[in-house]
């Protein structure tokens, strides 16, 4: 046992010691003449060992001095060095700089920018990785394999297992290549396919396996563009669902057009900008202004929403068209108050932290946290909406008013009362919109104006008076807006997505979810 | 509903047709006298009675068949659009670059020769033809879409404003040929008479009016006949005309294309006096606008859509000349004040005085 347990310790020590020996053996060489110099660079650079950085950086940089007895020391400042073999510091006096050639420099610099790939700065590891892989050689894969066996970083650990692929497919054996294009084939990225698309022309004998890799890795691509396309649609659709959930409370269950909703989410996004100023001095409080701001957005925009219904609105029930026109001079109004209060430049509302970066999902899929979170606070504000109109006393009286007023009346229901709070949530709701738009647009006074259009076109598309219709009918156009883009620019797929609802309502002239039964007539 | 006869308003809209036709007179006096006019006046003035063309058109529509479209004035643009192209043809070898047949714009952009749908405009008859014929088509294919699938009220409102907005997305962009952001300018003549002189100022305002008074006739014709009485009554009850056997879709489509292409004429008169035209004509913004003229006169009487076209411009012409910032609040305070306390508009109140 003790025997076993002494030959372990040795071979564990031995190990270590090897790398040191060529370090060590190496290491007086440098300061030998020019071809024996060029040598021992080159040597250090295949050993992979990091101690030989800062020697190999001295001698490039002429801070490299030898001591009459042949040993190396480098200078820091003048004045100032220490040992190259141990780093203990020693008196540079008498020493004398360690002079080189062109050669020996080429050598150096070849050396050095392998040796990169063990450097303790991350960023420097991976800019010598990608160093390596744009040069792609065979001699490259000792190094790579060391340095692959000392990396502990994913992001770079998969650099170098791209470019380690990439220089096996540069060596001889035939059996080393086939496992190259396997590993560049499980890799998947555009430089991987680039790499093998390269290597055909070198290596005609494989050309079947490299054409089943590139195969493979355009399927996962196309997978992969395929998952961002439709990230980006559910963004956009939620977005949409936000802008459009407002007015399906407001269009679809009261039956009134308020073209003013753009202004309700343009008011949100402005509170959200206040509520973040107000934060702005307290700074344990700043990374939370933004879920403050999503009951503060609510409050405004449904105290607005209130006034304009016990104020205006009210006096126009069962005239739409006159309540369109009201509406939209309501809304201009407060678009020119807005403008003149805090003028017509974009306010800057910043992300938190928790929300900025991008995230990586299995299989590569790159998506932006703003955006993810603009997805989960849509589905949530629609879960909370439906929450609302099916358990509370309010919801229970809006849908009795919106039945049948008058025996919702003779019930004891105030229904004056019911509309004003139904308008207010509405609008509420809308100031929410404007919440998560201020992460992903300009606050400006007109940012409800392009919004209104698209999100009338959802209510439509879904069908009036349907909050499933507004969540199938958001996401939808968000999809084919993102999918047409690539093919048609994103101007032609919105007037794509505005010609194909006209086209589609002649089909479905109540929409995707139509109202059946009574509720269908008024 | 149909007002009784007043013979007083015809003849007040008569006198006014008359007064309107001095304007270029008076700009012909000399500069010292007392009643002379200004340039600005005449081609303000003249811009009005473009805008009281469209209000006619929004006005028959609107008023008397109850079809409200928030859409009409991407039949203006359109119209617009038309005469644009064949301003631009008359440039010639004249614009900045010097090309014979293409315009600036397609040299700077690189077209290497004119689009199919550009040709034919050089021709004054045709350009006139399409600037009428285009809205037409685009009121008829919408309308027919629209009034066959029983799409009315607001959805219809909600749909024209969805195409206008459409429109203004496709004519931004460069590759549509038509000039982008920047739209068409720089005009030099029509029909041999250069623009922008005193002469072509009056040609136009004259124009402009003749039209004026030819579509307030055309109107006028329109909702006395028949065809008038069975769109005021599929106004006031769709469903009932249906049931007494009235194809309400084809009397809806033809006030719609009517109405499409008066604007699209309105649209064509427009473009020479005002020396522009860009994707900006196409804003809903812009057809509410002209949706509240009508409002503010009274719809369902032609006077009305005339005086509110006519006293909203005046008033917002005055206005934004020393207090722009105060416009939009005047402006969107004429939308709730005239839907709340005037019904009836300007002409319901003045009827209303009047007994």
């Amino acid at each position: 046992m003790k025997v076993l347990l002494a030959l372990l310790l040795v071979l564990a020590a031995a190990l270590p010691a090897r790398a040191q020996d060529a370090f060590l053996a190496n290491l007086p060489r440098l300061g030998a003449g020019f071809g024996e110099q060029a040598a021992a660079a080159e040597e250090l650079g295949a050993a992979g060992d990091p101690r030989a950085l800062p020697v190999l950086q001295a001698l490039s940089d002429g801070r490299l001095l030898r001591r009459a007895d042949g040993s190396l020391l480098i200078q820091s400042v003048p004045g100032q060095a220490v040992e190259a073999v141990s780093g203990t510091a020693a008196d540079p006096a008498g020493a004398e700089t360690v002079r080189i050639n062109n050669r020996v420099r080429a050598a150096l610099r070849v050396a050095l920018g392998r040796l990169q790939i063990v450097a303790n700065d991350p960023e420097a590891r991976l800019t010598a990785v990608q160093g390596v892989l744009r040069s792609r050689s065979a001699s490259d894969i000792p190094i790579l394999e060391t340095a692959l066996a000392r990396e502990t970083v994913p992001r770079i650990r998969a650099q170098i297992e791209l470019a380690l692929a990439a220089s096996r497919l540069a060596a001889d054996n035939p059996d080393v290549k086939r496992a190259a294009i396997a590993g560049l084939a499980a890799n998947g990225s555009d430089t991987a396919r680039s790499i093998l698309l390269e290597s055909r022309a070198a290596n005609p004998a494989l050309s079947d396996e490299i054409a089943a890799a590139v195969a493979s890795i355009d399927r996962t691509l196309a997978l992969r563009r395929a998952a961002e396309t439709l990230f980006q649609g559910l963004s956009l659709g939620s977005v949409l669902l936000l802008a459009a959930l407002g007015l399906a409370v407001t269009f679809g269950v009261m039956g009134v057009i308020n073209m003013a909703h753009g202004e309700f989410v343009m008011l949100g996004a402005y509170t959200t900008f206040l509520v973040q100023q107000a934060c702005r001095d307290i700074p344990w409080l700043l990374p939370w202004s933004l879920p403050l701001s999503v009951p503060a957005a609510f409050l405004v925009a449904a105290a607005v929403g209130a006034i304009m219904e016990r104020g205006l609105i009210r006096h126009l029930y069962g005239r739409p068209l006159e309540t369109l026109l009201m509406t939209f001079g309501v809304g201009m109004m407060i678009q020119q108050a807005v403008r003149i209060a805090f003028g017509a430049q974009n306010r800057e509302v910043l992300s938190p932290s928790w929300m900025q970066g991008t995230l990586t999902l299995p299989g590569g899929v790159m998506v932006t946290q703003n955006r993810l979170w603009i997805i989960v606070f849509g589905i949530a504000v629609l879960l909370l909406v439906m929450a609302a109109i099916r358990f509370t006393r309010f919801g229970l009286e809006m849908r009795a008013v919106v039945q049948n007023r008058r025996i919702a009346a003779t019930m004891g229901i105030r229904t004056g009362r019911v509309d004003a709070l139904t308008f207010a949530f509405g609008s509420g709701i809308a100031g929410m919109a404007g919440v998560a738009l201020s992460q992903i647009d300009n606050v400006s006074p007109n940012l409800g104006t392009g919004y209104i259009v698209d999100s009338f076109m959802v209510v439509v598309f879904g069908g009036v008076g349907s909050l499933a219709g507004t969540l199938v009918g958001a996401f939808t156009l968000g999809i084919v807006n993102k999918v047409l883009e690539p093919y048609a620019g994103a101007v032609l797929a919105k007037v794509a997505v505005l010609v194909g609802i006209m086209l589609f309502i002649q089909r479905r002239p109540k929409g995707l979810f139509a109202l059946k039964g009574r509720a269908a007539d008024s | 509903m149909a007002p009784r006869r007043r013979p007083y308003t015809t003849a007040a809209l008569g006198a006014a047709l008359l007064l309107l036709a001095l304007v270029p007179v008076l700009n012909g006096l000399p500069d010292t006298h007392a009643l002379h006019v200004s340039d600005f006046i005449v081609s303000i003035v003249g811009k009005w009675i473009c805008y009281a063309i469209l209000a006619l058109a929004i006005d028959i529509a609107w008023g008397y068949a109850g079809i409200l479209s928030l859409g009409h004035g991407a039949f203006f643009a359109l119209g617009g659009y038309a005469m644009g192209m064949h301003l631009m043809r008359r440039i010639g070898d004249r614009g900045v670059y010097g090309h014979p047949v293409l315009p600036d714009f397609m040299v700077f952009l690189g077209y290497p020769e004119l689009p199919w749908y550009w040709l034919g405009f050089d021709n004054f008859p045709f350009a006139m033809a399409m600037a009428l014929l285009v809205p037409g088509a685009l009121a008829g294919l919408v309308g027919w879409l629209a009034f066959r699938s029983r799409i009315t009220g607001v959805y219809f409102s909600i749909i024209t404003q969805a195409m206008t907005y459409a429109l203004m997305l496709a004519f931004f962009r460069n590759d549509m040929g038509f000039g982008g952001n920047n739209g068409f300018t720089d005009f030099k003549d029509l029909l041999g008479v250069p623009l922008n002189t005193r002469a072509a100022r009056a040609g136009l305002f004259y124009a402009a009016l003749v039209s004026l008074a030819l579509c307030l006739l055309i109107c006028a014709y329109v909702v006395k006949s028949k065809l008038g009485r069975v769109l005021v009554a599929v106004r006031d009850a769709e469903s009932r005309v249906r049931f007494l056997g009235y194809n309400v879709t084809s009397y809806k489509l033809f006030v719609f294309v009517l109405s499409a292409m008066i604007s699209g004429l309105a649209g064509a008169l427009y473009v020479p006096l005002v020396g522009i035209i860009n994707p900006g004509e196409f804003s809903p913004g812009n057809s509410i606008e002209a949706v509240i003229w009508v409002a503010v006169g009274g719809r369902g009487t032609l006077g009305g859509a005339l005086l509110g076209a006519f006293s909203v411009n005046a008033v917002k012409t005055w206005l934004t000349s020393f207090a722009p910032d105060f416009w939009p609040f005047v402006l969107g305070g004429l939308f709730v004040a005239v839907t709340l306390f005037l019904p009836k508009g300007l002409v319901g109140l003045l009827r209303r005085r009047g007994g």
